[in-house]
């Protein structure tokens, strides 16, 4: 049973730890991006699209990813180019991908997809207990914690990731020292993107291989709550992503128990023990602040 | 070949009128292609989107109902913009504000007298304020990031209602649909006719509240301490205000606000409790809050092209059987064009050939 | 500045009539949707039906139509919108539609009106729905045959009359079979999530349920039905597509001949509002195929279907207990419609508790 609890845990989890290891990126260079959800979704759509196009949920992977890419772009001249508001800017890409995304999928309705297949390695996979849990994922699944990792060594132990934050944290300084702000905002943005897109591509075909209008169901918006969850450190993220996923589905294992209590109290628990958990952990200001890039919404031009 | 922006010795007059100008003038040619594109008549289309809204007095007083909500939320919203706070949950709190606000008519419809929607409205402010003050006050104790709370507690506050109405405040004669008694007609917002038009006495509460914001905001000292807080909490310090008050302050009218704007919307609109109650205003508020820049006419001029598109878009829907995603579509290009031809106001935009190596004068 | 603008507005408007007047002797069927046309569920099911009616009628009809109209403030501005629009008859597809239709209905006398699922009339307001407890009755046959388990999942969205009327009808049905079938119900409170049905779905098979139920939209349970080799129902549409393998059948919903019919009525003028509740009947409902079952119980699926279409036996027919163990009807007596609609009590037997 734990088995099975853990292995649906990790499907709920990797769409939200996908999207938002992007926007960790984006933020962490002083990009606030609240257009997650229109990325996710465009990635979902055009993820369902490659697949069916080439036949191979890789292709999938690969339009999701670019998807992304290609509508964060929009969001990066608007904000970085032309230093539009980034809030305002964000929810309007939210809008706006929402719509494409609907446009382009109306020739896939009630199509169905094709499955990203999970690894198997004989012998390990079929391990009890933990065989299926650590070898017999999807490649998104694995792809996910790498990203983590990958991110996470790439803004603390590399050079470009130094300037990343430096960007985020004093965007004058970095200029001053020589640093292309908007390229390295542009990059992140980018990055941002593609996980986003990744992200959406993985609900279209390993989640539930379909396309149906806005099926994301507002889990770009939950990916940019955990960014904030995770203070902006990576190996947090994992912890926010799979806290939410597991009280999900754990309250929908809890329903037919029979506990009496009603099924949208039970509903709330996973926005509530965000909330809850945050509150505990966030007893360390400093540390909280010390994480917080400065620059974060702020527009930079640069004055020559 | 990039562009670059060189920032104006001063506010650009000229901009300020001709970007939205040109904004409009660059949504209508890419709406054109993208009505083209879905095989339609560009003409048509462009006039049904922006220009058929406002050709009968009908439309115009939807327009405005539509309107009302969004400005009402987005003025509180600029409050906590301009001080730095980042409420993205005014739509829980409008859910709150119109469950606490509706009370009275669903709990003791008896009680039917002219005090009833004046009563409502505080009640509703009230609740949504309190409901405000969570994310607020967990963000000043704790330290915990109000973006996070504020947009969880959405969830959590359309659930709640979800289970009143199915439960507890179930309209007994509703065949057990989820919906609360019909509120009295004391609790329900007059219309009042205006030469043609009869617009509902919410819109005159916005009107009201911009009016109070716009002097608040521009020729008070509370106006001055937001702003001061918000640009420089430190400078704002050495001033003798405090962020903490101002955290919960700005919270909590923002969210008395969007309680005004919930029970006001329920209660001209809906007249009842159900389960849907606002096609999320509390998040377009956020649009049209930044659209205004932050400035209460601003933002109610923001209201009403927001509103425009939304009519705009219902009316390609149905008259050109284009789909609502073609809408949507428009509707996030007009926000992008708007958002960026504003910075126009501050800088020029320059196309600049590829040698950036000139000596520096700096 | 806005007389200019309404000047222009008005040329332009001028120029276009020439368009539009064509289209006055044209009947104009007109719907409202509460969903996207691409849910490929309950909205997708009602355009099919509008879809028919152009089919149907050619260019004698002119049809319109607003998806995604939030049941709250938008509802009624969506409705007159289409009532000015020169509609002749307009469906209203959502139950939280109601009150709106009858508003807008008051204003405009001349325009047709059909509300589906809800229960106020007016002169020019009908109301109309399916009896989907009818299909619910039967896979809840099928699922006690199949089951090795005994037990089936049921995933469900909103505790509404409808949704608990279903239920109620599938236990029925699985009891007449076997009477200590039991159910798990799972509520995602959504009408539309596929990640969070395909989730409640793996909950609900982890628990040890082999046959899923869903009273959603997507067709995401079913595929975690085939993934898992296990079996399951189908919803609105037919999803054989999906789940070639775990598809037992599917309650479809099928509105074009009730729309092909009303629309004719307003053309010959004989339009009255009714109450049309229909079902197998009338085949406004329709059960898919019967397959990946023995074939004993697809014939035994397919008698109780010929049996209830012909009206020779009713789901609802007592004796009936609640879950407190009280009769609720008496044996040999039909609940009358008007309970059904309203239904807000469990039948004996389901493990679950409404809000009260």
């Amino acid at each position: 049973m734990l088995e099975a609890i853990i292995l649906t845990v990790i499907t709920a989890a990797t769409p939200l730890l996908l999207a938002a290891i992007g926007e960790l990126v984006v933020e962490r260079s002083g990009v606030l991006n609240l257009g997650v959800e229109g990325m996710m979704v465009m990635g979902a759509v055009c993820g369902f699209a490659g697949t069916l196009t080439f036949g191979t949920p890789f292709a999938g992977i690969i339009a999701g990813a670019l998807a992304g890419m290609a509508v964060s772009l929009l969001f990066g001249f608007a904000t970085l180019t032309l230093v539009a508001n980034q809030v305002a800017s964000g929810l309007a890409l939210t809008l706006f991908g929402l719509g494409l995304a609907g446009l382009i999928g109306e020739g896939f309705v009630g199509t169905p997809g094709l499955k990203l297949p999970a690894l198997f390695i004989p012998g390990l996979t079929d391990l009890p207990v933990v065989g299926r849990i650590l070898f017999g994922q999807d490649v998104l699944v694995y792809l996910s914690f790498a990203l983590v990792a990958g991110v996470s060594w790439f803004l603390f132990r590399t050079r470009a990731g130094l300037v990343l934050r430096a960007v985020g944290d004093n965007h004058g300084s970095a200029h001053a020292l020589g640093y292309s702000v908007v390229k390295v905002r542009y990059l992140a943005v980018l990055f941002g993107g593609a996980c986003a897109g990744l992200g959406g591509a993985y609900l279209s075909i390993a989640y539930t291989p379909l396309w149906v209008e806005s099926m994301t169901a507002g889990r770009g918006w939950i990916a940019l709550a955990l960014v904030v969850f995770a203070s902006w450190r990576p190996g947090r993220l994992v912890v926010g992503a799979y806290l939410f996923g597991a009280v999900t589905i754990l309250q929908l294992h809890a329903q037919p128990l029979g506990l009496g209590v009603p099924s949208q109290f039970l509903s709330m628990l996973p926005y509530l023990a965000t909330v809850v958990v945050l509150v505990l952990i966030s007893g360390n200001r400093r540390a909280t602040r010390f994480n917080t890039p400065a620059c974060l919404g702020t527009p930079f031009v640069p004055d020559r | 070949m990039h562009l670059e922006l060189v920032k104006r010795p001063e506010v650009s007059r000229v901009m300020m009128v001709g970007s939205p100008v040109l904004a409009v003038g660059l949504t209508v040619i890419f709406a054109a292609i993208v009505f083209a594109l879905q095989g339609k008549d560009p003409l048509a289309g462009v006039y049904y989107f922006f220009l058929e809204p406002l050709t009968s007095s009908w439309s115009i007083e939807q327009l405005i109902v539509k309107a009302t909500p969004l400005v009402i939320i987005a003025l509180g919203l600029a409050v906590c913009f301009l001080s730095n706070n980042w409420n993205i949950g005014a739509e829980g709190q409008l859910t709150v504000g119109a469950i606490t606000g509706s009370m009275l008519p669903v709990l003791v419809p008896e009680f039917a007298s002219p005090a009833t929607l004046p009563l409502m409205v505080l009640m509703g402010a009230l609740g949504g304020a309190l409901f405000a003050a969570v994310p607020a006050i967990l963000k000043t104790r704790f330290g915990t990031n109000e973006i996070l709370t504020s947009l969880m507690l959405v969830y959590a506050s359309g659930l709640f209602l979800d289970w009143l109405v199915r439960g507890p405040w179930r309209d007994p004669k509703g065949f057990n649909f989820p919906i609360t008694i019909a509120f009295n007609d004391a609790a329900i917002p007059s219309t009042i006719p205006i030469g043609p038009l009869y617009l509902n006495l919410s819109a005159f509460v916005a009107l009201v509240l911009v009016a109070v914001l716009a002097v608040t905001l521009g020729r008070t000292l509370k106006g001055f301490e937001i702003r001061v807080l918000g640009q420089s909490p430190r400078a704002g310090a050495f001033a003798g205000f405090s962020a903490r008050r101002m955290t919960l302050f700005a919270f909590m009218v923002s969210g008395a606000l969007a309680g005004i704007a919930g029970i006001l919307t329920v209660a001209s609109e809906i007249g009842k409790l159900q389960p849907v109650i606002s096609p999320g205003y509390g998040f377009t508020a956020i649009i049209v809050a930044f659209l205004g820049r932050l400035n209460p006419v601003g933002i109610l001029i923001a209201g009403l092209v927001i509103a425009l598109s939304y009519l705009g878009g219902e009316a390609i829907q149905t008259t050109m059987q284009m789909s609502s995603k073609v809408a949507t579509v428009v509707q996030g290009m007009l926000l992008f064009f708007v958002l960026a031809c504003d910075t126009l106001i501050l800088y020029r935009v320059r196309l600049v050939g590829r040698a950036p190596k000139e000596p520096a004068r700096a | 500045m806005k007389k200019l603008l309404l000047l222009a507005g008005t040329a332009l408007a001028v120029a276009l009539g020439a368009t539009a007047a064509s289209a006055q002797d044209k009947t104009k069927a007109c719907f409202i949707y509460v969903g996207p046309i691409g849910d490929f569920g309950w909205s997708y099911q009602h355009d099919q039906g509008r879809l028919a009616i152009e089919a149907a009628f050619g260019d004698k009809v002119e049809t319109a139509y607003l998806e995604n109209v939030s049941e709250g403030p938008d509802a009624e501005r969506a409705i007159e919108r289409l009532a000015r629009d020169g509609c002749d008859i307009i469906f209203t597809t959502s139950f939280g539609f109601m009150d709106p239709t009858i508003k807008v209905a008051k204003k405009y006398p001349d325009v047709k009106f059909e509300h589906a699922t809800g229960f106020k009339t007016a002169e020019n307001v009908g109301i109309y729905n399916s009896r989907f407890y009818e299909g619910r009755y039967i896979i809840g046959q099928m699922a006690a045959k199949v089951s090795k388990a005994g037990m089936a999942g049921y995933i469900v969205s909103f505790p509404i009359p409808e949704v608990v009327m279903g239920i109620n009808a599938f236990m029925l049905g699985a009891q007449s079979v076997n009477p200590d079938f039991k159910v798990k119900i799972v509520w995602v409170n959504s009408w539309f999530d596929p990640g969070k049905e395909a989730d409640a779905a793996k909950a609900l098979f982890d628990q040890g349920a082999d046959i899923m139920v869903q009273h959603t939209d997507s067709t995401a349970p079913l595929q975690i039905a085939e993934e898992r080799g296990l079996k399951g129902f189908g919803q609105a549409s037919d999803m054989i597509k999906f789940a070639p393998n775990a598809q037992m059948t599917s309650i479809v919903d099928d509105w074009s001949a009730y729309y092909v019919g009303r629309v004719q009525a307003v053309m010959d003028g004989t339009w009255k509002p009714e109450n049309k509740w229909g079902g197998l009947a009338d085949k406004g409902l329709m059960m898919a195929p019967y397959t990946n079952v023995p074939e004993d119980v697809a014939k035994a699926a397919a008698e109780t279907e010929a049996k209830i279409a012909s009206g020779e036996f009713h789901p609802f027919t007592g004796p009936i207990f609640d879950q407190d163990g009280k009769e609720r009807y008496a044996a040999g007596v039909v609940a009358p419609d008007g309970d059904l609609l309203g239904m807000n009590w469990y039948v004996k037997g389901v493990d679950d508790k409404l809000p009260q």
